[in-house]
């Protein structure tokens, strides 16, 4: 029974992926407005020549407030994990 | 077909990371799967932005070209790290899980240890 | 531990590393490349000394105290240059230090140009916090799992 309800999943999920793999166009996008207002005015209005880094941290810099945020809270859980205990060695 | 490759390559990998998680018993092995469908998402995302013929988008002495789309490009970075920041407290729990009930095969346990 | 010509060899390639990876750090505004990147770079050169050494020797020596510290340090700058905005510019996260003149504010004409590393506004100083922040956070992860694996085998 556990056996048919995985295989079921697995092939109701392979013909979905396959099925937009196929349906997508690669080289064209579709939608490119804001791309190219980034592309055209990305070294007047920042001062840099890397418009990635410009995107990262000036057009989107609350995403990565959030994601140093997000490493921090990682090394937060680590260190909460591995620490030693006072009370281990009377049980 | 051959024009449409990168998103089959992206549908192939997610499948093999998905089979792996429903069908491992062991947990180090089901960490690895969940790690093969965030490096598919993260090649789908970067081969989403792709324009024919284009060059990167950066002005540095760069060649004459189109450039590609750097938002996702964009995307794709914060989604790196926050792999990283799932993968390493997943691995954290495992060390536990190993330290309290003495293996790593999730058939084994089945209720809470002091 | 490991052999003498091991832990030779990786005493002289560690400032190597140090050195690629803060100028991938530094020159993040006109190169690929970038705080993230330089960061995991130089993580990448620590843990090659703790491969060499051992994880117990390195761990007394650099200590997981002035890694945890670099690690906030970062953080505090990278939120510092955000809401320095506040006085010079008006809104939280704005560029307060482009086409200013300044200190980073040099004028960048459209166009392919061979790159002038005097630009950017607050861009390098965003990219430094966040390299400071990232070596410290991938270090302490890989010191602080090899401790618990290491105290437990014994």
């Amino acid at each position: 029974m556990r056996g048919i309800a995985r295989a079921l999943t697995v092939v109701i999920l392979a013909g979905a992926f396959l099925y937009l793999a196929f349906a997508l166009s690669f080289g064209a996008p579709a939608a490119s407005e804001m791309d190219d207002y980034f592309i055209g005015h990305g070294q007047e209005q920042t001062g840099a020549n890397n418009i990635v880094t410009a995107v990262v941290f000036d057009y989107r810099g609350f995403d990565t407030l959030g994601e140093a945020t997000v490493l921090f809270t990682a090394v937060l859980g680590v260190g909460l994990l591995f620490r030693k205990f006072s009370t281990e060695e009377d049980e | 077909m051959i024009a449409n490759l990168p998103f089959i390559a992206v549908a192939v990998v997610a499948l093999i990371g998905i089979v792996v998680i429903l069908t491992r018993q062991n947990l180090v092995k089901m960490v690895m799967g969940l790690s093969l469908v965030e490096a598919a998402v993260n090649l789908f995302l970067v081969s989403l932005g792709y324009r024919n013929g284009g060059i990167a988008p950066i002005f540095t002495s760069a060649p004459a070209g189109e450039m590609v789309m750097p938002t996702v490009q964009a995307m794709t970075l914060t989604n790196i790290v926050i792999g990283i920041a799932t993968t390493a407290l997943l691995l954290s729990f495992v060390m536990l899980v190993y330290r309290k009930y003495g293996s790593a095969d999730a058939g084994v346990m089945r209720r809470l240890k002091e | 531990m490991m052999t003498k010509i091991v832990r030779a060899a990786a005493g002289i390639l560690f400032p190597f590393v140090l050195i690629f990876g803060f100028y991938i750090v530094a020159h993040g505004h006109l190169t690929p490349g970038g705080g993230f990147q330089g960061g995991a770079v130089i993580a990448t050169g620590i843990v090659l000394l703790i491969a060499a050494f051992g994880a117990g020797e390195i761990g007394r020596r650099i200590g997981p105290g002035a890694l945890k510290g670099s690690e906030a340090l970062g953080l505090l700058l990278f939120i510092g240059t955000a809401a320095a905005a506040f006085g010079f510019g008006g809104t939280f996260f704005s560029n307060w230090l482009a086409n200013g003149g300044a200190v980073f504010g040099n004028i960048v004409a459209f166009g392919p140009n061979p790159g002038d590393l005097n630009t950017g506004g607050v861009i390098p100083l965003m990219n430094l916090a966040v390299g400071i922040e990232v070596l410290g956070a991938l270090s302490v992860i890989v010191l602080l799992m090899l401790k618990g694996v290491g105290e437990e085998a014994e």
